[in-house]
């Protein structure tokens, strides 16, 4: 159901926000600093997507991401400490630092896992929502994905078999207007890549606020409510921005200039302070909040870099069902 | 005398007594519902079942194993089927990539408990793309397990223990062995995955073979023994876990070992068992090891030249022989 978000849910969206910032420029400092190896793929700017989708979904439904999802692990449960520990190869690693930047995964909390191979995961959604169908629940399963994946394959049959059996499935495409290096509008054959090809799986659609955390609430709340009650997936295109480049080795010098700035100026942690701001909220409150976010992270760091590295017989374990890895007699 | 089935009932019988024991074991595929498939393997289990549990699907292979994957990670355990095995590589993504690479890069906090049947091998002329033997394709992956039946009761018995294991399984079922009968299996009937099988004793030198590479082993074997040779015949079931202790015991026993595969020697399933009982088994050879597998071309599609490129009885007779001699 959307939520109604007052002023402390609101702030307490806003922290989630902040929190998740902060933990990405971490990550892009250790990664500077030499403890964070292989690449990293920043979601800085995206926050609003994650949070608002998260604060509009229950406990048990399922969330898929992609290698650009530290946001959706942290906004779905998953502890700032653990995300770091997985990127810095710590034994305390959500995944044991068997998955790393790419993979974070937290079952528990329904986050069912971040994929590398772009639109892989958007059957696995529609999967999960069969799933629920089958066992008779009200769960939905929400897919994330980028621009880049709406004109990948598995984009086009989960979407058609998700509407053709109405399952309780929510794409939601977190268009930042790259795909990887390049801008998508100069490789896709529509306006909207994911909103513009819903309506030929007979889908609705809505291009949405990505930046803003209270409009994503507002969309998926009521995408959510459609698909429990036997309405059929529904197709969000949020439209947002990285503020880093594609991931760890690149600058972003492709784009124009004055475009990073102009959407800082809309960013999703500045955006919520405005509504805030509007909602009455006193300055000195959200400053507080602000600040504590900053503790959450600094102490996260902590956590994490002061955690035990991976045990390497972790390498042995966890490929089958007895946890062990024996293939032969 | 035992009831009589073919492997092509045994298939649609072993699905539905799971489906029947179990209610979160599904069906989908590409006409599997009320066609009951192309090759009939499903016939009957959309009557009994219903379309819920027993799914047509498009034509869409990224959805059908896709979904699988999705539906088995959160509490369902599905039977996907692919008609053609040459038909994976249009998914392959999840077979290399996602599947076997859940439960480990997650630190074992998610199980894929899937199945993904399909029809594989030649023999047919069924031409390029619809005949290949590709068992050695998921051999390449670890975390994926692989089953490939030979007679009808174990058709039953590998897919019951398939469908309850917490691991992924590829069920490859032979085209060329539908049609083919055997005894019937009793209620209950569990082959346990990896756990070779000995279909013929014999002293004089040790012949493994997988899925319709079976009967063609037999055969030679036959034909050998009106000479006095006794051929043993070791059917693998499964690929993974690979039966090893079996192999090598055989080996033990005979001193020769001759392997019959139908996918192409090159990067075939045979070079990994011939590499460890050259590892393990080098001083209980008297003679090298030798494989009859596919040749490295492309399957054709005439009889007289798909003959000429998988393994037949005579190849393997030959073969014997002129390891025997050795």
């Amino acid at each position: 159901m959307t939520p109604d978000v007052g002023s402390g849910l609101l702030l307490s969206l806003y922290e989630q926000m902040a929190v998740i910032r902060g933990t990405e420029q971490a990550a892009h400092d250790l990664f500077l600093a030499g403890l964070v190896k292989g690449t990293t793929h920043l979601a800085a700017g995206h926050e609003a997507v994650a949070v608002g989708s998260s604060a509009a979904l229950e406990p048990d439904d399922y969330v898929f991401a992609t290698y650009r999802g530290h946001h959706h692990a942290m906004a779905r449960g998953a502890s700032p400490a653990e995300c770091l520990a997985e990127l810095m190869s710590k034994a305390t690693g959500v995944c044991k630092a068997k998955g790393g930047s790419m993979h974070l995964t937290k079952a528990a909390v329904g986050m069912l896992g971040s994929y590398a191979i772009v639109g892989a995961h958007l059957p696995l959604a529609a999967g999960a929502a069969w799933s629920a169908r089958l066992r008779g629940t009200s769960q939905v399963a929400v897919a994330f994905f980028g621009d880049g994946a709406t004109n990948i394959g598995a984009f086009h049959e989960a979407l058609n078999l998700a509407s053709v059996w109405a399952l309780p499935v929510l794409f939601i495409c977190e268009n930042n207007q790259y795909m990887e290096y390049t801008p998508i509008g100069s490789v896709t054959a529509a306006d909207h890549p994911a909103a513009d090809r819903a309506a030929s799986y007979r889908l609705p659609a809505e291009v949405i606020d990505g930046n803003d955390v209270v409009a994503v609430a507002d969309a998926v709340g009521r995408a959510a409510t459609r698909a429990r009650s036997g309405g059929g997936p529904t197709v969000l295109e949020a439209q947002t921005y990285r503020h880093f480049g594609h991931s760890r080795t690149d600058p972003a010098t492709y784009r124009p200039q004055g475009e990073l700035e102009r959407w800082l100026e809309y960013d999703p942690l500045v955006v919520a302070r405005r509504r805030l701001t509007d909602l009455g909220v006193a300055e000195g409150d959200i400053t507080a909040v602000t600040a504590r976010a900053a503790q959450t992270v600094a102490d996260a760091v902590a956590e994490a870099k002061a955690a035990p590295d991976a045990d390497p017989a972790e390498a042995f374990t966890d490929v089958w069902a007895d946890g062990g890895c024996q293939w032969r007699t | 005398m035992a009831d009589m089935i073919t492997y092509r009932e045994a298939v649609a019988e072993g699905l539905a007594r799971e489906m029947r024991r179990d209610p979160s074991v599904v069906c989908l595929g590409e006409d599997i519902g009320a066609a009951g498939g192309v090759f009939k393997t499903t016939a009957g289990l959309f009557a009994e079942f219903g379309p819920e549990r027993v799914r047509d699907t498009p034509i869409s292979e990224l959805a059908i194993v896709g979904m699988a994957m999705g539906a088995a990670m959160t509490g369902i355990r599905p039977v996907a089927e692919i008609m053609f095995s040459d038909f994976l590589a249009c998914c392959w993504d999840y077979l290399a990539n996602e599947i076997p690479k859940m439960r480990y890069m997650t630190g074992g906090q998610v199980s894929v408990p899937l199945v993904v049947r399909t029809a594989n091998g030649g023999g047919l002329g069924f031409g390029a793309q619809h005949s290949q033997a590709v068992e050695n394709w998921a051999l390449a992956i670890p975390g994926l397990k692989i089953a490939a039946p030979s007679t009808p009761a174990d058709v039953i018995g590998l897919l019951a223990a398939a469908i309850r294991t917490d691991d992924p399984v590829v069920f490859f079922e032979h085209k060329g062995l539908f049609a083919s009968r055997g005894e019937a299996a009793p209620d209950g009937h569990v082959v346990p995955l990896g756990q070779a099988a000995v279909a013929r004793p014999g002293s004089d030198i040790t012949v493994v073979a997988l899925a319709a590479t079976v009967p063609i082993a037999l055969a030679a074997a036959e034909e050998l023994a009106t000479s006095g040779i006794q051929a043993e015949v070791i059917d693998l079931r499964c690929l993974v876990p690979l039966d090893m202790a079996t192999v090598l015991a055989s080996v033990g026993r005979t001193s020769r070992l001759l392997i019959v595969e139908e996918n192409p020697y090159q990067g075939g399933w045979g070079g990994t068992v011939a590499s460890i009982v050259a590892d393990e088994g080098f001083e209980l050879l008297d003679a090298p090891i030798r494989r009859v597998a596919a040749a490295c071309v492309p399957l054709p599609f005439a009889d007289a030249l798909e003959d000429e490129v998988i393994p037949t009885t005579a190849k393997v007779t030959g073969a014997l022989r002129a390891l025997l001699a050795y």
